[in-house]
């Protein structure tokens, strides 16, 4: 039983011992090292934390980037379908210039035409009632021979003229 | 392993050295003192009376046993060729008649009478120094002499001091944040950062910072002198955490730190529990019967873990001197099997020697804990 009761020299020793042992790491030991690993911690927790918010602005950077380059091609489809459209309607615009002017043109050659073919018709027309004059003459200097003729001519002339008039009047 | 390894061949060398001292026929017994009269005696004495036995052809395993297990005034090493080597140690006595007394132990050894001191072998003061009084009967006189357990105590202190000032060294000398501990902070970092976040901070509650440097000293001065338990040879081999008068001293340690830091709603609870008013009578003595019982638990368990451990290796080893007896073929096969059992308990005492600081440190921060409890209206508002 000697074995459970604490003995009187080992209890003093152990009290004094103990005591100062914990006295040492107390203000020595422990809070010094338990201090610098709470410290290491905040630090890390604090560097997990920024890291992690360096993630997060990183990755609205790329997404600001991608939104960026993605503007800048619609602007460059943009500018491109502009080009086209303008390339387009010079084309177009080019082509109805085209088709005026040969239409002006045309229509300039067709007056001229016209123009020529009045006057050529024109000159043909006298020249046929010249001839036909000269015709007629020949033709009537021939039958106006006889005397005869020549009255028959004059009468009916004469009838003619009335009954042209006669006409007008009714 | 490795640690446990070399243990048990240290044992096993020391465990040969009593066989070789135990077949000595210089030992040979002449005292034919009863058994249980030497239970409790020294190292040295006791297995002096092992080969006393011996000489009979009996191993006095108990002897052995016990004597490792009590304190001794002498540090037995090793006896070679049949002289005992040891480590005396200064005996400090203050007797009522005589006065103070320092001697070293090496006077009173082997039964010789120092100043009228001697070491008793009666039942009563067995193995320790008594004097004569004036009608012969013995007086144990006042006795805080530094002992086998009061010598490892004071090197498994120092050792421990210095490791954890070395700990805290480093940390005052380097950056931090800068530099991963290195050396015996390196060491140490990972078991006081275990035992400081998840045994104490989740225990204690939020004032934890307070209890955690007596805490984180109760834990390593466990650990150390467990392991130091282990080591079969000097400086190790005492069986301080195995013995009453340390862990009194540690549970009274907690105890203290328990009901002098507390506030009002621990002792509300314990004298005007919250119960039905004819229930208070039964409650009362319950609950203060519960505020010593917890600390003596802490006592008992782990005195009793280590010296049963302790005792539990010294008996495997002894059976290799019990059925050496018994011829060359079942002394052999038992010799491999002890030999097996030993390095198993060996590895399993490392295990015990941190679970038990661990489960000391663990219910001294609970216990803690529940006296710092606030009330209940108050914890369901946090």
């Amino acid at each position: 039983m000697s074995l459970l009761i604490p003995d009187s020299g080992l209890l003093f020793w152990m009290l004094l011992i103990f005591a100062v042992v914990f006295a040492i790491l107390a203000k020595f030991g422990f809070p010094v090292i338990t201090k610098m690993i709470a410290k290491r911690r905040d630090h890390i927790d604090n560097s997990l934390r920024l890291a992690e918010e360096a993630e997060v602005k990183l990755g609205q950077i790329k997404q600001e980037h991608a939104r960026i380059i993605a503007q800048a091609r619609e602007e460059q489809n943009r500018i491109l379908k502009e080009a086209a459209q303008e390339r387009d309607n010079i084309i177009r615009m080019a082509q109805t210039q085209a088709q005026d002017e040969a239409r002006k043109i045309l229509d300039e050659a067709k007056t001229r035409i016209d123009a020529e073919k009045e006057s050529a018709l024109r000159e043909i027309r006298s020249q046929v009632a010249l001839l036909s004059v000269q015709i007629a003459g020949k033709v009537i200097r021939k039958n106006l021979e006889s005397d005869q003729a020549q009255i028959d001519l004059v009468t009916r002339l004469l009838d003619e003229a009335n009954t042209s008039r006669a006409i007008k009047n009714n | 392993m490795k640690q446990g390894l070399k243990n048990i061949l240290l044992s096993a060398a020391a465990a040969i050295t009593v066989f070789v001292m135990a077949q000595t026929p210089a030992f040979a017994a002449t005292d034919t003192t009863a058994t249980a009269d030497m239970a409790a005696t020294d190292t040295a004495a006791t297995q002096e009376a092992g080969s006393e036995e011996g000489g009979n052809g009996e191993v006095d395993v108990q002897g052995i046993i016990f004597g490792h297990i009590n304190d001794s005034y002498e540090w037995h090493i090793t006896d070679i060729g049949g002289k005992s080597i040891a480590i005396y140690l200064p005996v400090i006595i203050h007797s009522k008649t005589s006065g103070w007394h320092c001697f070293l132990s090496s006077k009173i050894a082997h039964g010789h009478e120092y100043e009228g001191f001697y070491i008793s072998t009666s039942e009563k003061y067995d193995g320790k120094i008594v004097e004569r009084g004036p009608d012969g009967e013995e007086i144990r006189p006042f006795d805080i002499s530094i002992t086998k357990n009061v010598l490892s105590l004071i090197i498994s202190s120092a050792l421990l001091v210095t490791l954890i000032l070395c700990c805290a060294r480093w940390y005052k000398k380097h950056d931090v944040l800068k530099e991963a501990p290195k050396g015996v902070a390196a060491l140490l970092e990972p078991v006081i950062e275990m035992i400081n976040d998840d045994v104490i901070k989740d225990a204690v509650g939020p004032n934890y910072a307070r209890y955690s440097p007596y805490l984180l000293t109760a834990f390593f001065f466990i650990l150390i002198n467990n392991l130091l338990g282990i080591i079969p040879i000097f400086p190790g081999g005492a069986n301080l955490t195995g013995n009453i008068a340390v862990t009194f001293v540690l549970a009274l340690c907690t105890f203290l730190a328990v009901n002098l830091t507390t506030n009002g709603h621990y002792w509300r609870e314990i004298f005007w529990p919250e119960a039905p008013m004819w229930i208070k009578p039964i409650l009362i003595p319950i609950e203060m019967f519960g505020m010593f019982t917890k600390p003596l638990s802490l006592m008992i368990r782990l005195f009793a873990n280590i010296m049963a451990g302790h005792a539990l290796i010294l008996c495997i080893v002894s059976m290799i001197f019990i059925t050496i007896k018994m011829g060359a073929i079942i002394g052999g096969s038992m010799t491999v099997v002890s030999v097996g059992f030993g390095i198993f308990m060996d590895c399993f005492e490392i295990l015990v020697a941190f679970i038990q600081a661990y489960v000391f440190t663990i219910l001294s921060a609970v216990f803690i804990g529940l006296a710092q409890e606030r009330p209940h209206a108050e914890g369901h508002k946090n």
